[in-house]
């Protein structure tokens, strides 16, 4: 999957939020075949300076990092960070969220429009986290997204992919790539947003939370690979009633 | 809280700044020779003084004055 120029070989986006240590991170992300990580930008610890960095584990050579703007409120905030973002990494990927609420973890999607427009003037490659709102997806298109990211459900519920009717909405108008992301609780879910069509999942939660996070990863990796095998092979239409697999001719 | 980190401590003229929220005294008179001074290496950093974004290549010569406000920020886990 090619997007603004940069290639992505792997459809399973992974989160790095949450885990026990760096050490767990990288097992998982080996684990999950991963090329692309998201990561958060937050103040460096400047009085214990013996914290080891996020990046001692995780080679930028080897992964794109995808910074996140998670816990920005406005439009300020979001460029802000943003901006820092960019500066503290080596590329303009930038994984855009404007939250509206606290307990839903929503996106406000005017502010998120609004930053998509003005980060992508800047020569930022744009990933907005929206909701799953196929006119909003259209704008941010329209406004310079490099790809669309609708939840499937709020951030770390694991409610798996909640409309996948407004996702289909979404994928029929979409020039660019689409990219499920939140919601995602267990392998069937990420498969089922890949049968839709989607290009990729992104992932925290779902596998940070599991109880073996590093076999999660590992059934993510194959739930995506076959969502997005049988999405292309075409699936069969359903039925009320039953088809004999078996032929009658021949029968005693 | 006004706090002189020990590893900042040294002759000279010392002044005043927010760093990541916490008052500093030091005698670093460059954005270089505060981040030294922190033990932060600038590869992994992103540095904001008073709101403005400062390119790695200008810390050596980037002045600080008292009473700026620095982040200094890096990449933490995250979704």
């Amino acid at each position: 999957m090619v997007i603004k120029g940069i290639e992505f070989r792997s459809r399973l986006w992974v989160g790095t939020g949450k885990y026990r240590d760096f050490e767990e991170t990288k097992n998982v992300i080996e684990a999950s075949g991963s090329d692309v990580v998201t990561v958060a930008v937050r103040r460096v610890n400047i009085i214990d300076r013996k914290s080891e960095n996020l990046l001692d584990y995780i080679d930028p050579k080897k992964y794109k990092i995808l910074p996140n703007t998670a816990g920005c409120y406005t439009v300020e905030d979001a460029l802000r960070y943003s901006r820092l973002a960019r500066e503290a990494g080596i590329s303009d990927l930038i994984k855009l969220e404007v939250i509206g609420d606290e307990k839903t973890l929503f996106p406000d999607t005017i502010g998120l429009l609004k930053a998509t427009e003005i980060l992508s003037k800047e020569g930022f490659v744009v990933f907005p986290y929206t909701n799953d709102d196929p006119i909003m997806a259209k704008r941010l298109e329209d406004a310079g997204a490099a790809a669309v990211m609708p939840l499937g459900a709020p951030i770390g519920s694991g409610l798996g992919i909640r409309n996948p009717y407004n996702i289909r909405i979404i994928l029929e108008a979409a020039k660019v790539p689409v990219i499920v992301d939140a919601g995602v609780g267990t392998a069937s879910d990420a498969t089922i947003a890949m049968e839709l069509g989607c290009d990729a999942a992104l992932i925290n939660t779902g596998i940070a939370g599991a109880r073996d996070p590093v076999a999660m990863a590992s059934a993510m990796k194959h739930a995506v690979v076959a969502g997005r095998l049988a999405f292309r092979a075409g699936r069969i239409p359903k039925k009320l009633y039953a088809t004999a697999s078996s032929p009658i001719e021949g029968m005693l | 809280m006004n706090m002189v980190l020990p590893y900042l401590q040294g002759y000279g003229f010392f002044m005043t700044l927010i760093v990541n929220g916490e008052t500093v005294e030091t005698s670093a008179s460059t954005l270089k020779e505060l981040l030294d001074a922190l033990r932060v290496l600038p590869e992994r950093v992103a540095v904001e003084v008073n709101l403005s974004v400062i390119g790695k290549a200008q810390y050596p010569s980037f002045h600080l004055n008292e009473g700026d406000r620095v982040e200094i920020v890096n990449f933490v886990g995250g979704g």
